[in-house]
């Protein structure tokens, strides 16, 4: 037998060799599949394929009238429902020169806040399950929870809300709405201690993220990232603070940034814009405006022709919809740029000599909604 | 010890009843069976109440209620699942290695079904006395990787080779410092047989006779067992996120039941490894001073069975495995290896010279 060290790779037949990872995988959390070159545990390649939940929303926003076609976007970026029908809503007003309540105003972005929250929460949960604690998860969705019962509660529906319409909001809230909201925040913000005590202050969750998935400040410019990823590498990117709409301008928060571009950044970055968040639900529960929560608008909404374009922040980045309407009752042309598609370039550019391991980390962090990708 | 039950009045009554109707080998033959399958039952029974704990500590640590519908307090859920995997089809893929996939669970589940025999489970009360019993353990257990690299290889699948792989590297190198801290007690106690490591503490603890050492010896069995047994924070081979299932992703049924059973029963053995070595076994909690107070406490101690401190130290330890499982996110690959080669083993060389050198001059209580 020949001694083993005299073989050559060649004769050894170590090679790279490529993995599916999805589209029925734990790690991918939807339909997403992502082919993996792998040198041993290292990833040499990245190459995502979309397509699998492709729903064709814009096209079918072409054949529905403008209030029709908002109820589709909720299912895009489903942990946003809110954040979405308010982009679409605003895009309308913009183009129809609606004047919207100011306690609509103000309901709506108490909604925005709640949603980006929960959003935050799932996230915080399935981030830790990826990197391999389970616990975190139920913490996470005990949380959700109690904000999910206060929408149903509000709106009838826990995920598709589609409570955001054109004109204000579908029905004006319950009348402890306000006392509702303040014990839910309370809950909230004293159940941070939990999280702290889980994850950020674990060891190995800090050695699993710190200085992993790096992404410099000019590849998250060049790749669009928007929200805590572009964030978290510097970038000031919050649609909120840049272009304000519903009266943002008017709050006092803070645009969480951190010039640490790795994995423990995105991390830091959302847990701060979840503290945020609360910041201003307060402020606007302090002064919760009376009156009318909805403009009273025709049954069939017929927009001037003409390109319009709205910008919002969702709890993943920036959800821009561009119009082009022919002024008929329908949308000659809608397209979405939705946060998660631009942020999985993000994958690409970071994974690459990683170990698995970390990419799923990175992965986690990165945050993605698979239908927002699809569409 | 004066007062507790020896059992080896049953055992010989036993054998002498044996030899009146049977050759001796018949003899020998029957009484291996006898306590084979004696062992076996009770590690099953062992391993349902653990299926179970897990399950209620889990729930407890999620904020959930874990099984409460079959049976009372849900208690029958793991007679339902075994049902469950038990009328599953076990299926064997096509392109894998028929008879080394079908082989790989048996040899994982035979190696740490032998790792029982040393093991002494009360006063008398023993199946192989054998005069190298820990040795044996640290043998047989490093012997489970094989049965982990098998199934993983032949699965034929890219997430079963990265488990096995993985599991290989893991198992491997943990097996050092597990090593090293079994090597501590038998410094510390003088003898490697389980009999006489038990006897050896009747008048204390290791842990607490062997105060730092021991301690230290202890704490990284533990977690190199914990390593070793594949569980969070060390489960790198199933790695449920990344790997989907790991080196049994393809193991479907009974099959698959049988790699979740050795997980338990590996847990059991560990423990029962760990308590023999550090915690006294079946030996009742006895304080190493001379006091008469302290005597009445040690003698009041010897009332209770055997069996009770043998498992209650069994079931502590494994109620602190599940506690690191529900708790701690996973390590990576290199921090795994990172951890064992340059913390836990040079803190074990050094350990393992402090436990000499307070051997030699008996500084130990």
């Amino acid at each position: 037998m020949e001694n083993i060290e005299n073989l050559n790779n060649e004769q050894l037949m170590t090679e790279e060799f490529v993995i599916n990872i999805g589209p029925q995988h734990p790690a991918t959390h939807g339909v997403l599949r992502v082919e993996v070159t792998l040198d041993g545990e290292t990833v040499k390649d990245i190459l995502p394929h979309l397509g699998y939940i492709h729903r064709g929303i814009e096209k079918m926003s072409e054949h529905m009238g403008y209030k029709q076609s908002i109820y589709l976007t909720s299912r895009m970026d489903y942990l946003s429902a809110h954040i979405n029908n308010h982009a679409c809503s605003l895009l309308i007003e913009k183009a129809c020169g609606i004047e919207v309540p100011e306690r609509a105003k103000a309901i709506r972005l108490i909604m925005d806040e709640l949603q980006r929250l929960t959003s935050h929460q799932l996230w915080w949960g399935s981030c830790a399950m990826d990197i391999g604690a389970v616990t975190p998860f139920f913490v996470g969705f005990r949380d959700r929870e109690r904000i999910l019962d206060l929408f149903e509660a509000n709106t009838g529906n826990r995920l598709t809300m589609n409570y955001i319409v054109p004109g204000g909001v579908m029905r004006d809230v319950l009348p402890n709405f306000v006392s509702d909201v303040r014990d839910v925040i309370d809950e909230v913000k004293s159940n941070f201690k939990d999280y702290t005590k889980l994850i950020t202050g674990n060891f190995i969750f800090r050695h699993r993220t710190q200085g992993v998935g790096y992404l410099t400040k000019e590849s998250a410019i060049s790749l669009g990232c928007t929200g805590p990823v572009a964030r978290a590498s510097g970038v000031q990117c919050d649609i909120r603070k840049l272009y304000p709409y519903d009266g943002y301008d008017k709050l006092d928060f803070k645009e969480i940034t951190d010039p640490g571009c790795d994995s423990w950044a995105r991390y830091f970055v959302r847990m701060e814009e979840m503290k945020q968040s609360i910041h201003i639900i307060e402020q606007l529960l302090e002064n919760f405006p009376e009156g009318e929560s909805r403009t009273k608008l025709k049954g069939v909404l017929r927009v001037p022709a003409g390109e319009y374009y709205q910008r919002v922040e969702t709890a993943r980045g920036e959800l821009g919809v561009f119009m082009v309407s022919d002024g008929s009752t329908k949308p000659y042309r809608l397209k979405y740029r939705t946060p998660c598609f631009s942020n999985l370039g993000a994958v690409t550019a970071i994974g690459k000599g990683l170990k698995i391991a970390d990419l799923m980390a990175t992965m986690a962090t990165i945050d993605l909604i698979v239908p927002d990708i699809d569409r | 010890m004066i007062s507790m039950i020896q059992y080896s009045d049953i055992t010989s009554l036993i054998h002498q009843t044996l030899s009146a109707s049977l050759s001796p080998v018949a003899t020998q033959i029957t009484e291996i069976i006898l306590s084979a399958l004696l062992a076996f039952i009770v590690m099953i029974v062992c391993v349902i109440i653990m299926v179970y704990m897990e399950r209620k500590v889990a729930g407890f640590m999620q904020m959930r209620l874990g099984p409460n519908r079959v049976g009372p307090f849900g208690t029958f859920q793991v007679f339902a699942d075994v049902l469950k995997l038990l009328l599953k089809e076990s299926f064997t893929p096509n392109s894998a290695d028929k008879f080394m996939f079908n082989l790989a669970p048996c040899i994982v589940l035979m190696v740490t079904l032998m790792a029982l025999a040393p093991i002494s489970w009360g006063p008398g009360l023993v199946m192989w006395d054998s005069n190298i019993g820990i040795l044996f353990i640290t043998a047989i257990t490093s012997l489970s990787v094989i049965g982990i690299l098998m199934a993983g290889w032949s699965s034929n699948n890219k997430y079963s080779l990265l488990g096995a792989m993985r599991s290989g590297a893991q198992i491997v190198s943990y097996e050092l410092s597990a090593g090293l801290a079994i090597v501590t007690a038998v410094i510390l106690s003088g003898t490697i047989s389980s009999v006489g490591m038990v006897e050896s503490q009747a008048d204390g603890w290791w842990i607490l006779k062997g105060h730092i050492p021991a301690m230290i010896a202890f704490l990284t069995y533990v977690i190199s067992s914990t390593a070793e047994c594949n569980r969070a924070p060390f489960d790198l081979a199933e790695a449920e996120s990344e790997l989907t299932a790991g080196y049994h992703t393809e193991y479907s049924g009974m099959k698959f039941g049988i790699f979740y059973l050795n997980e338990y029963i590996n847990m059991g053995v560990v423990s029962i490894v760990a308590s023999t070595l550090f915690l006294g076994g079946w030996m009742p909690l006895h304080l190493p001073f001379n006091n008469e107070y302290i005597q009445l406490f040690n003698h009041l101690m010897d009332f209770i069975p055997s069996w009770i401190w043998l498992f209650g130290k069994m079931f502590m330890i494994i109620f602190f495995m599940m506690w690191f499982r529900w708790t701690l996110p996973r390590l990576r690959i290199d921090q795994l290896l990172k951890l064992e080669w340059k913390y836990l083993l040079p803190i074990n060389i050094c350990n393992l010279i402090l436990a000499t050198a307070i051997s030699i001059f008996g500084w130990h209580l």
